[in-house]
């Protein structure tokens, strides 16, 4: 491997890397309030579809990476009121949502099969390695990933919102006794990270793909819940995170282009073994730190 | 909050609702829902092959649901049904075109390779699951996406048949490992397969000292360990029938339906499998009635596919509109 296809990989890994880390920080953001949300998939395909059909009609990229972040919201709702406010089953109501997100973006998207997406502006940043071309295209919502993680994290840390939130997830009755709102918090957070899925399948398709395709998402909103349990439930660390699957994703791309001779089938498979083979890693320490009252219903006065 | 009581509806009453939404949205976008309602029943109702496609459909879901309800029993989520059933339609038709056995001998094999593939890609979930390192919903979840990329590595790639150069399958498989269908229709020896395994377990789970030993399990994983059951050995194994169980639809797609490999083996029944047996609530023998109801949503698909050029996956809509509806309104949403 070449410095210059290194360069290209890193290059990529960026612009692959930035959807993933979109929605793992809104499934961070859930999970540290209580809530493991399955269906981040789903919300992503319902971002992405929407986010080409108003930037394909209207012609505005940044309108739709505007109705990715509240179809996002919208999409979430069902999933919401499910967990929160009727006791479900996470994992049943969280693939319900998948189930949703797959039937809402094929009919939303279908009018817009191979029609011309506006992408969203962009300004290339030459890589200082190599001699190539590679440059990471840095889009607004790439511009806005570093400092949106820095947000997360403050939010969390820094706020006492983030210090109830965490409560709720850590243990509801305690917080609840201690003058907490669980429910208005619990839909805060999946509000957010509603948004934030949202804006991740807008990034997939106004950034990376510029096109519709059914299930054009394949499998990131997986992926970046597993990252979520890699990055220990922690802003900062989901964003080494999201480069390094975002890698995986882009060496797989930069291979091909590279003409080396291995089958696109079996590469395509890399960011999915990649995130089965890293996940052991995430340690007992790190199993430790997921927040105590994660994925449990409910079931106290209120 | 609590919810008002007028949400309590019957399981009757959520799929009526489920239906209504659907049709609101289906309306929303410029579709006709009453015609495709009508479409769908005169088609599964009145005509032979829609009523027969019925019970085709049915085999692989009782098939993906028992791979559900299986690792259920012990309190596993198995999410991966549709890679574990593409697994075994790719261990299938390896045994199919590669075994050297002739006649009976080779179905053998076909179907127990089938039944393998599928177990061995819920084996690893299912093993990280014990040495505590993953959930088992996600890296399900994640096999998922990796089992179809091998099936189209080997139809692209090794087991390419030459005389398909537009779109890309295996060699046909030899008639000795076709599994038999009924005369005239395509309803094959998988649903009577389906039907045994549904049998099988009920048998198991509710008069054999393992189905105990299982529910036990599922209810106190710790206090079943203290009684001194092999907790662990029961995780495995439930998984990896499970996965054997979604291994041996896809075993019947490839052997009685296409008579090879293809890249589309299954129309998601892996994710429908699941619903269906989370409908079940555990209550085995109502895999069958939720299968049926299946069956006819997927014909549901079907028919919008054809008559009003909606794209199959639209009918993902229904289904979550029923689940949500049993989850938000239903009994069930207050068990407690």
């Amino acid at each position: 491997m070449t410095w210059t296809l290194v360069a290209a990989t890193l290059a990529a890994s960026v612009a692959a890397g930035t959807s993933l880390l979109y929605a793992a920080l809104g499934e961070t953001l859930g999970e540290r309030a209580g809530i493991i949300n399955l269906g981040v998939e789903g919300v992503m395909l319902v971002g992405a579809a929407c986010a080409c059909a108003v930037a394909s009609s209207t012609g505005s990229p940044y309108l739709g990476m505007l109705a990715g972040a509240v179809a996002g919201v919208v999409a979430s709702a069902p999933f919401a009121y499910a967990v929160v406010d009727r006791a479900a089953n996470q994992l049943a109501s969280g693939l319900s949502l998948l189930f949703l997100g797959f039937g809402a973006s094929a009919l939303i998207g279908n009018p817009f099969v191979g029609a011309l997406i506006p992408p969203l502006p962009s300004v290339s940043l030459r890589m200082p390695l190599g001699e190539g071309a590679a440059a990471v295209r840095v889009d607004f919502l790439v511009a806005a990933a570093l400092p949106l993680a820095g947000l997360v994290a403050w939010l969390l840390m820094g706020t006492r919102w983030g210090l109830r939130l965490r409560a709720v997830g850590e243990n509801p009755v305690a917080a609840f006794a201690a003058g907490c709102n669980r429910r208005r918090l619990q839909y805060e957070a999946l509000a957010i990270a509603g948004m934030l899925s949202g804006l991740a399948g807008a990034h997939v398709a106004l950034g990376v793909a510029y096109t519709w395709a059914e299930f054009m998402t394949g499998g990131r909103g997986f992926i970046a819940i597993a990252l979520v349990m890699f990055a220990r439930w922690n802003a900062w660390w989901a964003v080494a995170g999201a480069l390094l699957f975002g890698a995986a994703e882009a060496a797989q791309l930069q291979l091909q282009a590279g003409g080396v001779d291995v089958s696109p089938f079996l590469m395509n498979m890399a960011p999915y073994l990649l995130t089965l083979a890293l996940l052991p890693f995430t340690g007992k320490a790190g199993r430790l730190a997921a927040p105590a009252a994660l994925g449990r219903p409910y079931r106290g006065v209120e | 909050m609590r919810a008002p009581r007028w949400l309590d509806l019957p399981p009757a009453g959520a799929a009526v609702l489920a239906l209504a939404l659907f049709g609101a949205i289906l309306a929303a976008a410029g579709k006709h829902p009453l015609q495709a309602y009508y479409d769908t029943a005169t088609y599964v109702l009145a005509s032979r092959q829609g009523f027969t496609e019925l019970f085709v459909r049915m085999g692989p879901l009782v098939m993906t649901a028992l791979a559900v309800a299986i690792p259920a029993r012990v309190g596993l989520f198995n999410v991966g049904g549709e890679g574990q059933l593409y697994m075994g339609a790719l261990f299938a038709t390896g045994a199919a075109l590669y075994a050297p056995l002739n006649g009976p001998l080779l179905l053998a094999a076909t179907i127990l390779a089938g039944f393998a593939g599928g177990a061995l890609w819920a084996l690893v979930p299912a093993l990280m699951r014990i040495a505590g390192v993953a959930n088992e919903a996600i890296t399900t979840l994640l096999l998922n996406y990796v089992a179809p990329l091998a099936v189209a590595y080997q139809i692209f790639g090794p087991w390419r048949s030459p005389e398909s150069s537009s779109y890309p399958q295996s060699h046909r498989i030899a008639e000795a490992a076709r599994l038999p269908s009924l005369p005239t229709t395509r309803v094959h020896a998988g649903l009577a397969i389906a039907a045994a395994c549904l049998a099988l377990c009920v048998y198991v789970f509710n008069r054999t000292r393992w189905g105990l030993e299982m529910r036990a399990i599922g209810a106190n994983r710790l206090a079943a360990a203290h009684l001194g059951l092999p907790v662990r050995t029961y995780l495995v194994v439930a998984m990896a029938l499970g996965g054997g169980a979604a291994g041996l639809a896809g075993m019947a797609e490839v052997s009685a339906i296409q008579g090879r490999l293809v890249s589309e083996v299954s129309p998601g029944y892996g994710y429908m499998g699941f619903l269906v047996a989370w409908l079940a609530a555990g209550n085995v023998s109502r895999i069958v009635s939720m299968a049926l109801l299946f069956a006819v949503i997927s014909a549901v698909g079907d028919v919008l596919q054809i008559t009003q050029r909606v794209p199959y996956a639209v009918v993902n809509i229904l289904m979550a509109a029923i689940l949500f509806s049993v989850l938000c309104v239903g009994p069930g949403a207050r068990r407690r």
